[in-house]
């Protein structure tokens, strides 16, 4: 024990919170000086899982790298595979068939549900509620398969490429797509029923852990964070991309800025990405899934390039320098969960220690998107 | 040669009495886990026998074969006693558990005394198991179940006096007597006497959840904050004991709850369900039963209550009520009865 | 103070309603899958490592050993020994490694592959504790096969 420690006017303590621990999902370590139950402060510690992508980007081809965008966010990897295809297209000129987009946003707005179904059980798990986990799991198992028989994989997808999609999908995906989303919408009634009204849960959740738009802000947290912190801002809105202007859909926002209020913006889009892949598989047409003209080896104009997208936890965005190359010069891959985390350290001053994990529950953080 | 006659008796209601602990303790785990299991739309355990019925012994004999670590720089005497100190007394408590009228290792006067005396050994039991085990998480979680119990004694103890008031007795044969016949004479209906019957039947069900961490008040063992709590540092058989107390308590809540509430070994309907008898210990049984599998459920469905929501629906909530609910209950007898 | 009572009424109402949801789902059968004793069947699509087709034709593969997979391969898990043979035109595949201990199943050699030699297999049961294991020669894998 350190002298500080032992002396008697000093009764605070720090505790290690990971990098193995039941709460934080992962290699996230958060170290916590504690009074008594109350943090006094909370700073996370990073680096338990950095793989380098960012340098792999650098050092692979523009094709190489693709795969490894499913390894950043494993729950929502079609998102990350959008974001850096789209880069790449935008960088090269590559022009994507309709049907390719249409079927890009389908998938990825499934794996957005699956993402935040995801969420939502671990979330629960996290306050100490065991079964919604585990009927969480049981919808999310239906998107799992219905993305397994399109491409292949399970979990870490790989599946668009640049000037399209790997392949088309059936009649058959799309009609599941439905069917599922006739299961789900039957299905959130129980999940409110069980426990967004739950009295426990709204007390473990309610005024719990707010963070303010200033803050988020100064800390650039995006995705559901911002918006339940009041602000309207969604990529797919604000920097439209794909074909999602097409689209009719609502950015659920709430003003209140607590856990529950960042709870219900998860839950509420659950809703608008059934709306989304509704409207996309009405209008999808028919057609190539892949553009005519891809060059082998894509080596685009020098320059500066940037595209951002909407992932499940927020603005994923890559910066990429070319240099005329077949390789990126520089790559910066912004990740929504790192800035989200950066919060926690003043979000949770002088907060319960269940608190504090209602509040870092409700940020949706996965590590290996945070250490990249 | 009486004494002789008395001494075996002892010992077979001993042997019968700790028997009954630990199949019940060990059952009950597997109750939760096949629970559990449906509850979440999986099967639970079934491999080991059939319906995986074996799955407690086979539990029981891991713990049991596993090496007994204790860490560097923990209490040594504290830590080995914890857990001792976590089982032996909801051993104690089945002596004076009536389960029919005549099915009662000692029939004591205080009875009702003597359970909540051995009772609140078990926080002590988490107390010293947190703080020996030289860990912070297990001091956090000793912490938090010191409070806890302080908080939800008061309440409970408070209801227990009003059932006492209203029957006229501490003997817990003598309270199930008070509640002879079917389910309306029972002391969980205002029809019994009792001002504020339901309501003191479902305070004091919460109180014992409260009393026995668990689940939703299970802040002692919050895993995903506290890891396991004040046995983190536990394997093998201190854990198992841990463990075994505390489905124990389990048990012991039930069957007290029957006891004062439900009419102990009364049938609900001795009218209508002639063949099963107006009284028996599977009455008894079968209302015990049925509570916990109340608790298990309980535990599946709900998330868990933080620190400060628990303390306040104990001082906010219980004790007001369960105070205004003992005066009312006094008036009721002093001028009624 | 009527917000103190209703408080408690509409809270104990929610417990409620979430223990019906929980025991009737109790009732339910289970959603799982016993796996050891029963397994699903593994869509078209799966992608299991990677084989080498063999041509209904000649009974071989079609392999012309020029070698686009293993440029293609971000993580170089793929190795290709050929030689010269008298008579045969092209260069002939004597060995064909891949180290699945380092794939991550991305199908980037499929698509560079000319004459579409190669496909991803349907094995899923693949489990060791050891890593050479993994390291499968292709080649020899096909003529197993036969």
């Amino acid at each position: 024990m350190s002298s500080q420690a032992l002396s008697q006017n000093n009764e605070r303590f720090e505790v290690n919170l990971g990098p193995q621990h039941p709460a934080t999902h992962g290699v996230l370590r958060v170290k916590l000086l504690m009074d008594g139950e109350y943090i006094v402060d909370a700073e996370p510690v990073l680096g338990y899982i950095h793989r380098m992508h960012e340098l792999m980007g650098e050092n692979r081809t523009w094709a190489q790298f693709l795969p490894n965008m499913g390894r950043l966010d494993y729950l929502s990897a079609l998102s990350y595979n959008l974001g850096y295809v789209e880069l790449v297209e935008k960088m090269a000129g590559i022009e994507v068939p309709e049907r390719a987009e249409y079927i890009r946003v389908i998938t990825t707005e499934m794996n957005r549900i699956s993402s935040h179904l995801l969420w939502f059980g671990a979330f629960v798990l996290d306050l100490g509620g065991f079964t919604p986990l585990l009927y969480a799991f049981t919808d999310r198992e239906e998107i799992l398969d219905l993305l397994e028989s399109v491409t292949g994989a399970r979990l870490t997808y790989c599946y668009y490429r640049f000037g399209g999609c790997y392949n088309d999908v059936e009649d058959e995906f799309l009609s599941g797509c439905l069917a599922f989303i006739k299961r789900l919408r039957a299905r959130m009634p129980m999940y409110h029923n069980l426990v967004t009204k739950n009295v426990i849960l709204r007390q473990r959740l309610e005024r719990v852990g707010p963070v303010s738009a200033e803050m988020c802000r100064k800390y650039g947290a995006t995705g559901p964070v911002l918006r339940g912190s009041g602000v309207n801002y969604d990529v797919r809105k604000n920097e439209p991309y794909s074909i999602y202007p097409e689209l009719d859909f609502d950015v659920p926002v709430y003003h209140e800025g607590d856990s529950m209020a960042r709870y219900m913006v998860r839950m509420d889009e659950i809703e608008q990405c059934m709306r989304i892949i509704e409207q996309a598989i009405a209008k999808i047409p028919s057609g190539p899934v892949m553009a005519e003209k891809v060059p082998k080896m894509i080596k685009p104009e020098p320059g500066d390039y940037y595209h951002a997208v909407e992932a499940a936890r927020g603005t994923f965005s890559i910066r990429a320098v070319s240099d005329g190359k077949n390789q990126a010069y520089r790559m910066k891959l912004r990740s929504p969960t790192f800035s989200n985390l950066s919060l926690f350290q003043e979000a949770s001053k002088g907060m319960l220690l269940a608190d504090a994990l209602a509040l870092m529950g409700s940020l949706d953080l996965v590590i290996p998107e945070i250490d990249r | 040669m009486d004494l002789g006659i008395n001494v075996i008796e002892m010992l077979l209601y001993l042997v019968a009495i700790i028997g009954f602990a630990a199949i019940n303790a060990a059952y009950l785990v597997w109750v939760e886990r096949k629970g559990a299991g449906h509850i979440q739309r999986r099967t639970g355990p079934k491999e080991v026998g059939p319906y995986g019925l074996l799955q407690p012994l086979a539990d029981g004999a891991k713990l049991m074969s596993k090496q007994l670590i204790i860490p560097a720089g923990v209490d040594k005497p504290l830590f080995m006693v914890a857990p001792l100190l976590a089982m032996v007394p909801a051993v104690m408590i089945f002596v004076t558990i009536p389960f029919s009228e005549n099915l009662v290792a000692r029939d004591i006067n205080i009875g009702l005394l003597v359970i909540f005396a051995f009772a609140s050994v078990n926080v002590l039991s988490l107390l010293m198991g947190g703080w020996a085990s030289r860990n912070k998480y297990a001091v956090i979680s000793a912490a938090r179940a010191v409070s806890q119990n302080v908080a939800y004694e008061i309440p409970l103890l408070v209801m227990t006096i009003t059932i006492v008031l209203v029957s006229g007795s501490l003997n817990l044969r003598e309270i199930v007597f008070s509640q002879a016949g079917a389910f309306w004479h029972w002391n969980w209906l205002p029809t019994n006497g009792n001002f504020l019957g339901p309501i003191t039947f479902i305070m004091f069900f919460i109180c014992y959840l409260a009393e026995t961490n668990r689940a939703p008040f299970d802040l002692g063992e919050a895993e995903s904050e506290l890891i396991a709590g004040f046995h983190t540092e536990y394997g093998s058989m201190g854990f198992g004991l841990f463990f075994m107390g505390e489905y124990a308590n389990i048990v012991i809540g039930s069957a007290l709850i029957v006891i004062l509430f439900l009419g102990g070994w009364y049938s609900p309907f001795p009218e209508v369900v002639p063949f099963l008898g107006s009284a028996g210990v599977w009455w008894f049984l079968l209302k015990m039963y049925l509570l916990i599998w109340l608790v298990v459920l309980i535990r599946w469905t709900f998330p868990r209550v933080t620190l400060w929501s628990l303390l306040n629906l104990s001082w906010k909530i219980l004790i007001p009520f369960s105070l205004f609910n003992l005066l009312a209950s006094a008036g009721l007898v002093k001028f009624l009865g | 103070m009527a917000g103190y009572f209703t408080n408690i009424l509409s809270g104990t109402k929610s417990l409620l309603v979430g223990l019906s949801i929980t025991q009737k789902e109790f009732f339910k059968k289970p959603v799982t899958l016993q796996y050891p004793w029963e397994s699903l069947e593994m869509t078209p699509r799966y992608r299991g490592h990677i084989q080498l087709i063999k041509d209904p034709e000649t009974g071989s593969h079609k392999c012309i050993s020029c070698g686009m997979c293993q440029r293609g391969c971000p993580s170089n898990c793929i190795t290709i020994h050929s030689e010269k043979q008298e008579g045969v035109k092209g260069k002939v595949l004597v060995k064909y490694e891949l180290d699945f201990t380092k794939c991550s199943l991305c199908g980037q050699c499929i698509e560079n592959c000319k004459p579409s030699a190669i496909e991803f297999s349907k094995e899923y049961n693949l489990a060791s504790t050891r890593k050479e294991d993994f390291h499968y020669d292709l080649l020899k894998r096909l003529k197993e096969q036969k």
